[in-house]
């Protein structure tokens, strides 16, 4: 089968891999149908994500058809067509058991930190990814949903991750009515946070970037003020003042491992490595953050420390949340919001992109070019 | 007037907002948000199993030290080999995820990975091609020069640097194996 597969920082090809197998009793072969770059792809694309080995294939959005069913497998069959969360999960062990599907016990040999994600390193459990042809996905009588009616396909390729991200962000944040909310990326887990803090019940949303065709879908697509920190000397200062000197209800940082705003964190972190992320975007949301509010990170960032201010969390009193969001619990409700016209996730992609073309793909994402705010793979 | 015990500032009310808004407030009771709260005891998954059967280890797979055992299920996808392989055998066996040795022999395992295979490459029928790899052609058609040019964006402040870090590691290998290698011939 062809898959994109990883040859170092920077470089990816197409490539013929041998077709996935049944490896445990629960496993499913997908045919992908659809599939999307991530943001947090681009973590692994600039080698920041360690253990991620050559001939990986990424990939953790995506939605197909069943191929291939295990001898355990009784919740879905052959044909059927799945949209599947990019959390890998047993669903019996103490975290699944709570719900907290994405810090599952059972699936990631390589670390306790993180559970497993299709197509993340083998640090998230050594899963090639849906940026292929094929995929294995493992406990299909867990993850996979069948699309259910009145879903169409860039719908439910965005549920797989993206927009149940965003929500789950806003979910975190603990919004009350009224609440003044801060989103930190407007890429479109930022987006989709920022048009899930209305629903939610806010009476102000502000999104926070450095590129203006960004900042105008945060205005179209999710309703919010916009704020070019770019522009600003001190965005700090600016959110202080917006917001009657208090700051924000809430913040939500949208933006993770690579953020920029401060050169030397980001030499340091993104590009040297010597830390997990560059903090720049959660120090903001840290500072632009009342007294007693809530940081909630969506932003993926690496294992190894980073410098973060958390000397001036304390002294505020902040509640921080954070995980990776357990999608499939989200699934049902914002069903019934797009069936309803509330949400609306596939105004998200902007660009759709054949799998051989894929290398030109993850440059076009990663250097911002073309207004791109989410690319869609086909493999077909 | 932010130093009193009342909030500031004027909001819109929940009409204007409903109003303007699609959805404004759907969610607005707690209760009716699914992962809300986020520990949620008795969840039906789907799952018919109370400890998943084991996966046969098609070998010695690595796992992390913090691991009491083999978890039921893991990935295969690209088992360890080679000089990397040794480098992130000995990372896992040795450390924890709580000691930095441990991620930073993993990121020494990658650029070797990285390097080893870029050179294996010429030994094959596909040899890497760094510029077909990068990605770089795909500027074509996609307004490279005004997506960039006049707008602001503050990565340009670094884009510089980029390809020194990119590009510095492998020049700075040739050059060490050049003088090891004119110093071995001098011998």
């Amino acid at each position: 089968m062809k898959a994109m597969v990883y040859r170092g920082p920077y470089k990816i090809r197409v490539e013929e891999k041998p077709d996935p197998k049944i490896e445990h009793p629960n496993d499913a072969i997908v045919r992908v149908e659809l599939a999307s770059i991530c943001g947090s792809d681009l973590h692994l694309y600039h080698g920041m994500m360690p253990d991620t080995r050559i001939g990986h294939t990424f990939g953790h959005e995506f939605i197909g058809t069943i191929e291939q069913v295990g001898s355990s497998v009784q919740n879905v069959k052959i044909g059927d067509r799945v949209m599947v969360p990019f959390n890998i999960y047993c669903g019996s062990c103490f975290f699944c058991a709570r719900g907290l599907f994405s810090n599952c016990h059972n699936v990631n040999a390589n670390a306790t930190a993180v559970g497993g994600i299709y197509g993340y390193s083998h640090t998230s459990g050594g899963y090639d990814g849906g940026q292929a042809e094929r995929v294995r996905v493992p406990f299909a009588d867990v993850g996979p949903s069948v699309i259910p009616e009145g879903i169409t396909d860039e719908n439910a390729l965005l549920l797989t991750d993206a927009f149940s991200t965003g929500y789950f962000g806003a979910q975190l944040a603990d919004i009350v009515e009224g609440d003044t909310a801060v989103v930190f990326g407007a890429g479109p887990v930022g987006l989709a946070a920022a048009r899930s803090c209305w629903l939610m019940g806010a009476g102000r949303v502000i999104v926070v970037d450095y590129l203006d065709f960004r900042l105008e879908k945060a205005k179209t697509f999710a309703f919010a003020e916009t704020v070019n920190f770019g522009q600003m000397g001190d965005i700090v200062r600016y959110l202080k003042r917006a917001t009657d000197g208090l700051g924000a209800d809430v913040a939500i940082d949208a933006v993770g491992a690579e953020a920029d705003g401060h050169v030397m964190q980001h030499v340091t972190a993104a590009k040297l490595k010597m830390q997990g992320g560059s903090p720049v975007a959660l120090n903001w949301a840290i500072d632009s953050v009342r007294k007693g509010g809530t940081v909630s990170v969506m932003g993926a960032y690496g294992p190894l420390f980073s410098a973060v201010k958390f000397g001036d969390a304390m002294n505020k009193g902040l509640t921080i949340r954070t995980n990776q969001a357990p999608v499939k619990r989200q699934w049902p409700r914002l069903w019934e919001h797009i069936r309803n016209g509330i949400i609306m996730p596939s105004d998200l992609i902007t660009h759709r992109i054949p799998l051989d073309e894929i290398a030109e793909g993850y440059h076009l994402f990663s250097s911002k070019l073309d207004d791109c705010i989410k690319p869609v793979v086909t493999p077909a | 007037m932010p130093y009193t015990s009342e909030k500031p500032g004027t909001r819109p009310t929940a009409e204007e907002l409903r109003a303007r808004i699609p959805g404004w407030g759907a969610d607005l009771d707690p209760a009716d948000r699914p992962a809300f709260p986020r520990e949620q005891p008795g969840i039906i998954t789907g799952a018919h199993w109370d400890l998943p059967p084991q996966q046969p280890n098609p070998g010695r797979r690595e796992r992390s030290v913090e691991h009491l055992r083999l978890t039921p299920v893991f990935g295969t996808a690209q088992p360890l080999r080679g000089v990397a392989g040794v480098i992130r055998r000995y990372a896992y066996d040795t450390y924890s995820e709580g000691q930095t040795a441990h991620w930073l022999l993993l990121i020494l395992g990658d650029r070797v990975d990285a390097m080893t295979a870029h050179l294996k490459s010429f030994a094959t029928l596909r040899p890497d091609n760094p510029i077909a790899e990068s990605g770089i052609l795909g500027e074509r058609g996609r307004r490279p020069l005004a997506s960039r040019v006049g707008r602001g964006r503050i990565d340009l402040k670094h884009a510089w640097l980029d390809p020194i870090l990119v590009l510095g590691p492998w020049v700075l290998t040739a050059v060490v194996t050049i003088r090891t290698l004119r110093r071995i011939a001098r011998r």
